[in-house]
């Protein structure tokens, strides 16, 4: 656990060390708040709620998540220091999950520090405060399963625009899977349970559900399992692939 | 003591490192020679558990590298070809890093550091990101890394490679300065690196050992162990002469000088002693030869290739 730690540290101070941090924070802030506003009809809508704010988030993060998580491991592999980490006496899983974390927290505070709209929105209205925090719950949850996902790719290349790239395919297909033009494009003989699997799958029916408020364990679980099977998966193509 | 059995890593269909076998005790400092692409940085991959071999075992002090990664790993300190850190931090910060993740906390933590960085001499830039210091200062970055749990096994892939040849000597004397009860293992293809550090050298070439010894030994393989190399004056028939002697094998010229083969197993500083005097020649200089160990590696690695 104490090494998690240190690997958490470690990288949580890189992102402060480097432009990254800020100019992602930064990136994020405006285009929630101006989506919000400008497309989302924040305002027209006259209600009190942040439904506009929320339905954007899954697209920032298709461009902003992927930015993040391509340099986790390309940079180490391309600058040799994997083979550093790896000749410590730190175990892999306290790599991988000390990083992911650390990208994790980071990507929480840039969505705390959107805060100032949810007092707007208590200022002008009476909002279903739960159904807020349910949405950033699971808004934050569904960055982790993008950062995941990203942590995977970057496992497998040197090259960060390689990563950002198959990242942002790879999160895109995972995004409109439960989409019902998506389910439709299936062909009639496939058995129906494995397009309801592959529905099931996406992260936008499950993120949906905690932008409506409600706030099932099977959705935590979704996003938890999800995280877990992808930074298992980082474990082992970094297992395979040290070598190149 | 570190013990590497039949070890070999292939790639695919090449094989890297083939059925390597040794074993190195506590206060040897074990030279690695090979050309570029001999298996040498491959085997000291295996040796700190980076890799896992394809056949054959690494045991470092009773622990499997390969089995109890971790208790290997805590043990061995290892610079890697190219001396790799994090570009964005700086010595400082860097140095706390891997003091931490070696388990070393508190006042403990900053005694270590600051032990590696008096030791090498990175006051002047402790400071700064290390992606902006010389190639020479990230060498030392990459040591103090590599010392600061003070382990029993020191591993480094070419130290001095790039270095300007001051660095060269401190790398080398902090090298022979270490304590005397470590195993270190160095590579290099600088062959003054070996005779200056190491009191063993072993060379390899296509992954298989073609030579283990002592530099000294390495040197008496050479054929110009025991030769003289001389410089005469008014002495036109010297060879003819040199020639005739029974213990003399050859003589050649070499850049002016002469240098007088020895037959096996004979010395021959006296007769050639007693020849100079009887013909009046004058000498300018004169030496024995100790041997060449880069004639030895070629020799040796030049059959492989």
């Amino acid at each position: 656990m104490s090494q998690i730690g240190v690997i958490f540290k470690r990288e949580l101070a890189s992102y402060v060390a480097t432009p990254l941090a800020y100019v992602f924070t930064v990136i994020f802030l405006v285009l929630a708040g101006s989506f919000a506003f400008f497309f989302g009809g924040f305002f027209d809508n006259g209600q009190a709620d942040l439904r506009a704010f929320f339905n954007y988030h899954p697209w920032l993060y298709l461009f902003l998540v992927p930015a993040l998580s391509m340099r986790l491991w390309a940079e180490e592999r391309k600058s040799g220091t994997l083979e550093l980490l790896m000749t410590l006496p730190i175990s892999l899983r306290d790599m991988v999950v000390g990083k992911f974390l650390a990208a994790w927290v980071f990507t929480g505070v840039a969505l705390i520090l959107t805060c100032p709209i949810w007092f707007t929105v208590n200022f002008l209205g009476d909002p279903d405060n739960g159904v807020i925090l349910a949405s950033y719950l699971g808004s934050w949850l569904m960055a982790g399963a993008m950062l995941s996902v990203g942590s995977c790719i970057s496992a497998c290349t040197k090259n960060q625009v390689i990563a950002f790239i198959v990242s942002v395919v790879v999160c895109f297909l995972m995004m409109v899977s439960g989409w019902e033009i998506v389910i439709g494009w299936w062909p009639d003989w496939m058995a129906d349970w494995f397009i309801e699997s592959v529905a099931a799958l996406s992260f936008l029916t499950h993120f949906n559900a905690f932008a409506k408020g409600v706030l099932d364990l099977r959705d935590v679980l979704y996003f938890v399992i999800m995280i877990a099977g992808w930074l298992t998966a980082t474990a082992i193509v970094i297992d395979m692939k040290k070598a190149n | 003591m570190i013990r590497i059995d039949n070890l070999t890593k292939s790639f695919g269909p090449f094989t890297a490192v083939n059925g390597l076998s040794f074993s190195v005790a506590p206060g040897e400092v074990l030279g690695f020679l090979g050309p570029n692409g001999a298996g040498k940085s491959t085997t000291m991959k295996m040796i700190t558990g980076f890799l896992a071999p394809t056949s054959g075992k690494v045991t470092v002090f009773d622990h499997d590298a390969t089995e109890q990664p971790l208790k290997a790993k805590e043990l061995i300190g290892y610079l890697p070809e190219g001396a790799p850190s994090y570009g964005d931090m700086t010595p400082r910060q860097f140095l706390k890093f891997i003091a931490q993740v070696r388990g070393f906390r508190g006042s403990e933590l900053n005694a270590r550091v600051q032990r590696v960085e008096k030791a090498l001499h990175l006051e002047a830039v402790f400071d700064q990101p290390i992606e902006t210091l010389s190639k020479g200062f990230k060498r030392r970055v990459g040591l103090a890394q590599a010392i600061i749990h003070d382990p029993k096994v020191l591993i480094l892939d070419e130290p001095t490679d790039g270095l300007d040849p001051n660095q060269k000597q401190e790398v080398r004397n902090l090298i022979a300065n270490l304590s005397k009860d470590k195993i270190v293992i160095v590579s290099t293809h600088i062959l003054e690196e070996v005779s200056a550090v190491c009191t063993r050298a072993i060379i390899i070439a296509g992954g298989k050992i073609l030579a283990d010894g002592t530099p000294q030994e390495l040197e008496a393989r050479s054929r110009y162990h025991g030769a003289i190399s001389m410089s005469l004056q008014g002495a036109g028939n010297a060879e003819s002469e040199l020639v005739k002697l029974p213990q003399v094998a050859s003589v050649e010229t070499d850049e002016g000088h002469l240098v007088v083969f020895p037959k096996a197993g004979q010395s021959l500083f006296a007769p050639v002693n007693e020849l100079i005097s009887k013909q009046g020649w004058q000498v300018d200089e004169l030496h024995v030869e100790r041997g060449r160990l880069d004639e030895v590696f070629r020799t040796i690695t030049g059959e492989v290739a």
